[in-house]
């Protein structure tokens, strides 16, 4: 059996290549017949991680200037790197969780996201208590009343900040990725919205923006990251950063302050004086799925 | 080398370094506990009724267990009521003061002393910045908030609340 070589001569122009050529020509030319500058910027904006400073302050003062536009206010669109030494975990109290959805909403107030199609970073579900973490019987929709509902308890699900995550390693553009704090982030301008890590994920944390995101401008939060919770687009995958525009300023996620019975605790996995380190050496603590070696950075605990 | 080793001095100057140690150890652990003092805002008290010497200070104490009529009616005692009345936790002498069961006295913005007599594993919880919500800095000063803050403290069950609105299910329209 003979193995078929195919070679490319250099000078030659193969189709390929031809192609791209073609693709690119009319596709800048398309563009600047629209004669919006940003908008061919924006296009060819490189991935997040490649770029360098300069090119980076650019995009910046660019997005800074659409949103100020756009919510009639000044926008500040941070690019604030990790802490050094800083490993971030979170811990959820289920013992003390009443399932109000307080946390929810101060999420989509803090990061933007959009009112309608209505889109939760965090969902909390409700479960038997006599079955137990269930996953197929828990209801996202109940309704009641008053919370606690008799005989049921809650479990809140937002990202899991994996240390091995899956959606990280099925994105085929490399458009997410985990910093070195261990915050699970997302280039908005790279992600190509072909949901794979939507289907990867096995918490059902990633949402996609199937439709033009709204988001009132006297609504809109305009404390921003580039990785976090500036505006989105259509037919991007969005998920909890952890308030990454907040705890990179040391500041306590959104959630974690509007807990109404303090469920929720975050903090630096490297101190070891911190609430979450005492959280996993004094309580009773869980991770969701943990037979898929994920290994979520999220704990669950129960503190009686 | 033997008869240097039992010199009477010496096992003498030997127990003295010990206590001496020993008393070292505790006093750093006191230092550590003081320094521990946990910043609070001030505690939740209705301007109307305090301070309680406005109207209980020239006030003979009535111990008894009695329907309130008049004054406090709206306190409803859910907590141990069984084996508890108003002098349990509050003074009958300094009026606006607490005092714990062996009878210190304990300022209202101290409450959690009163209150981690019987709840010890939740007042250490608490310490800790595990009971409770906790604002301000993951990496710096922390915001505390005393018991009484989220708990009644004559009714402490953490009371039920309404949720907010469930998400719309997809293919729903508002």
């Amino acid at each position: 059996m003979s193995i078929q070589k195919t070679t490319f001569s250099p000078k030659k122009v193969d189709r390929r290549s031809f192609l791209k050529a073609a693709a690119a020509t009319s596709s800048a030319a398309a563009l600047a017949a629209c004669g919006d500058k940003a908008a061919i910027e924006e296009f060819l904006q490189r991935d997040f991680r490649s770029l360098s400073k300069e090119k980076i302050a650019k995009i910046i003062e660019r997005l800074e200037a659409e949103y100020a536009q756009k919510y009639g206010k000044a926008f500040t669109v941070s690019t604030k790197e990790p802490i050094p030494e800083t490993f971030f975990g979170y811990a959820l109290d289920l013992s003390r969780c009443i399932g109000c959805r307080k946390c929810v909403y101060a999420c989509v107030d803090e990061n933007n996201q959009s009112r309608d199609p209505q889109l939760h970073w965090i969902q909390v579900l409700e479960m038997e208590k006599e079955k137990g973490v269930d996953f197929i019987d828990a209801n996202l929709y109940y309704d009641h009343e008053e919370v606690p509902h008799e005989g049921h308890f809650y479990v809140p699900i937002a990202c899991q900040h994996c240390k091995n995550p899956p959606c990280v390693k099925s994105c085929p553009v490399g458009a997410t990725w985990t910093d070195s704090d261990g915050i699970v982030v997302i280039d908005y301008n790279w992600c190509i919205g072909c949901r794979c890590c939507m289907a990867a994920c096995p918490y059902g944390a990633r949402h996609f923006n199937w439709g033009r995101p709204t988001l009132p401008a006297e609504d809109a939060n305009p404390n921003t990251h580039y990785l976090g919770n500036r505006p989105r687009m259509k037919g991007v995958v969005e998920k909890c950063t952890w308030c990454i525009q907040r705890v990179r300023e040391g500041r306590y996620p959104a959630c974690v302050e509007a807990c109404p019975v303090g469920a929720r605790k975050f903090g630096n996995l490297l101190d070891k004086d911190s609430e979450i380190r005492y959280i996993l050496e004094n309580k009773r603590v869980l991770i969701l799925r943990e037979v898929l070696n994920t290994q979520p950075k999220f704990y669950y605990f129960y503190s009686t | 080398m033997n008869k240097f080793w039992f010199k009477p001095g010496l096992i003498v100057l030997f127990f003295v370094l010990i206590l001496f140690s020993s008393l070292l150890v505790i006093g750093q652990q006191t230092a550590d506990k003081d320094k521990m003092q946990i910043q609070v805002p001030p505690p939740p008290l209705n301007e109307d009724t305090f301070p309680c010497s406005m109207c209980h200070g020239d006030m003979e104490t009535n111990p008894e267990r009695r329907e309130l009529v008049d004054f406090h009616e709206n306190i409803v005692l859910k907590h141990d009521e069984e084996n508890r009345w108003c002098m349990a936790c509050h003074d009958d002498k300094n009026r606006d003061m607490l005092h714990s069961a062996s009878g210190e006295l304990i300022d209202f913005s101290e409450s959690y002393k009163l209150c981690g007599q019987c709840h010890g594993p939740k007042l250490k919880d608490w310490e800790a910045g595990i009971h409770g919500r906790r604002t301000g800095q993951w990496n710096g000063e922390k915001k505390y908030l005393l018991c009484a803050h989220c708990h009644n403290p004559h009714s402490p069950k953490f009371p039920h609340l309404k949720p907010e609105p469930a998400p719309i299910k997809p293919g729903k329209k508002k």
